[in-house]
């Protein structure tokens, strides 16, 4: 799971203070398991060295929990090719999936592009497990057949989440 | 690519609902194409045009450069028998007859003599691993037997394209595997077209392409990375 991008998703929407993209990431993302407030500001530094985010203001005082950061241009376009780019088709990709869809609809961009490109890297993933199986013996079919119902089983998630885009996106209109 | 079918701007309604809204494919001599999308987003309307059984209300459908628009419902039904083979989620065979000569039947209707087209029913039958049903009638057949003798049926007369509708979709996971592999073994050994409609990631696997249908229309294709 990319918190990075998360965190830079999560600040497109506006300058926030690393307590506030914690608590936000929490509540959205973190399904009881938070995200440690080091994790926040280690992440934040690097986005910061990297120019992906700038520091928009400082409160008085020391200390890194004093800054309210911003994402720069660099960081929108990082941001734009991390939610275009189709996860590799492993099983077992509810998290990393779920937030780039989430992420897409509560910026606006189109999510069921997003969908369909996942589902075609699938779909090709599952066209070389099947072809593997044609000429593999029966220990090869059934590795190659554990993963093609893993997949499957992705897949299905991504075809009932399309289906609830719409209901999705109202939910997390804000 | 000079396709061998080509469906272009599709409409078709039933009543008030719209099942086709400007669906275009083209598919080419010898690939195998999956067609996928949710519940009443056009499958199984885009099969039944691209198959001539069904007209499209706009739009137009090729098929060998030969227009099926224009054609006459006896000189389309000539053409389906002859061209076409056609798998449907529940076998379809004809209940009178005995599995064999529900194979013969295609030959039997394009002239060929009873001895030859039960010979050659023989053959398929055996391709498709239920050689010993033969005899019997498809009340006696399980889902599997029945769903073979379905694919032998729709090969027996060589066709150009196989038209597959949910062909494993009242079957076992093992069992739709089967028929899926004989069908494309029996279909790619040809060079035979094939039509494969779906909602079954798994089966469209099988395909050498899939095309993804959402709201009576084809979803432009996306180069994935």
């Amino acid at each position: 799971m990319s918190v990075p991008h998360t965190l830079l998703g999560l600040l497109e929407d506006g300058p926030h203070y690393g307590y506030e993209l914690k608590r936000e990431y929490d509540e959205r993302f973190g399904r009881g398991r938070s995200l440690a407030f080091g994790q926040v500001y280690a992440t934040l530094a690097r986005l910061l060295r990297n120019g992906l985010v700038e520091v928009e203001g400082v409160e008085a005082g020391a200390g890194p929990e004093r800054k309210r950061y911003a994402i720069t241009d660099l960081g929108v376009t990082d941001l734009d090719q991390w939610l275009s780019q189709p996860e590799a088709p492993a099983p077992h990709l509810r998290t990393d999936l779920f937030i780039k869809v989430a992420l897409a609809l509560m910026s606006g961009r189109p999510a069921t592009a997003f969908l369909d490109v996942q589902r075609r890297t699938h779909l090709a993933r599952m066209r070389e497990l099947t072809a593997l199986k044609a000429h593999g013996d029966l220990v090869t079919t059934l590795i190659a057949d554990y993963a093609l119902f893993h997949l499957e089983a992705d897949l299905r998630w991504l075809d009932l989440t399309a289906a609830r885009l719409e209901t999705l996106a109202n939910e997390f209109a804000r | 690519m000079t396709a061998l079918l080509a469906g272009r701007e599709l409409h078709r309604s039933f009543g008030s609902t719209s099942a086709l809204a400007g669906a275009s494919v083209e598919i080419a001599a010898g690939a195998v194409v999956a067609v996928m999308g949710p519940s009443g987003s056009g499958k199984s309307t885009l099969l039944h045009c691209l198959a001539g059984i069904l007209l499209p209300e706009r739009g137009e459908v090729v098929y060998a450069g030969c227009h099926l628009d224009q054609l006459s419902e006896p000189e389309r039904s000539r053409l389906r028998r002859q061209q076409f083979g056609f798998v449907f989620q529940f076998g379809q065979l004809v209940p009178e007859l005995s599995a064999l000569e529900n194979v013969a039947l295609p030959l039997r209707l394009g002239g060929v003599a009873r001895r030859e087209a039960e010979q050659r029913a023989e053959d398929w039958l055996a391709r498709l691993e239920v050689a010993a049903v033969g005899a019997k009638h498809p009340g006696e057949l399980s889902g599997g037997e029945g769903q073979r003798v379905a694919v032998a049926r729709a090969l027996v007369s060589h066709p150009q394209v196989v038209f597959a509708d949910e062909p494993t979709g009242a079957l076992d996971s093992l069992n739709g595997e089967r028929v899926m592999a004989l069908l494309l073994d029996a279909a790619r050994s040809r060079g035979t077209t094939v039509v494969l409609v779906t909602h079954e990631a798994r089966v469209a696997a099988y395909a050498d392409r899939e095309i993804f249908m959402r709201d009576g229309r084809v979803v432009a294709p996306v180069a994935a990375a």
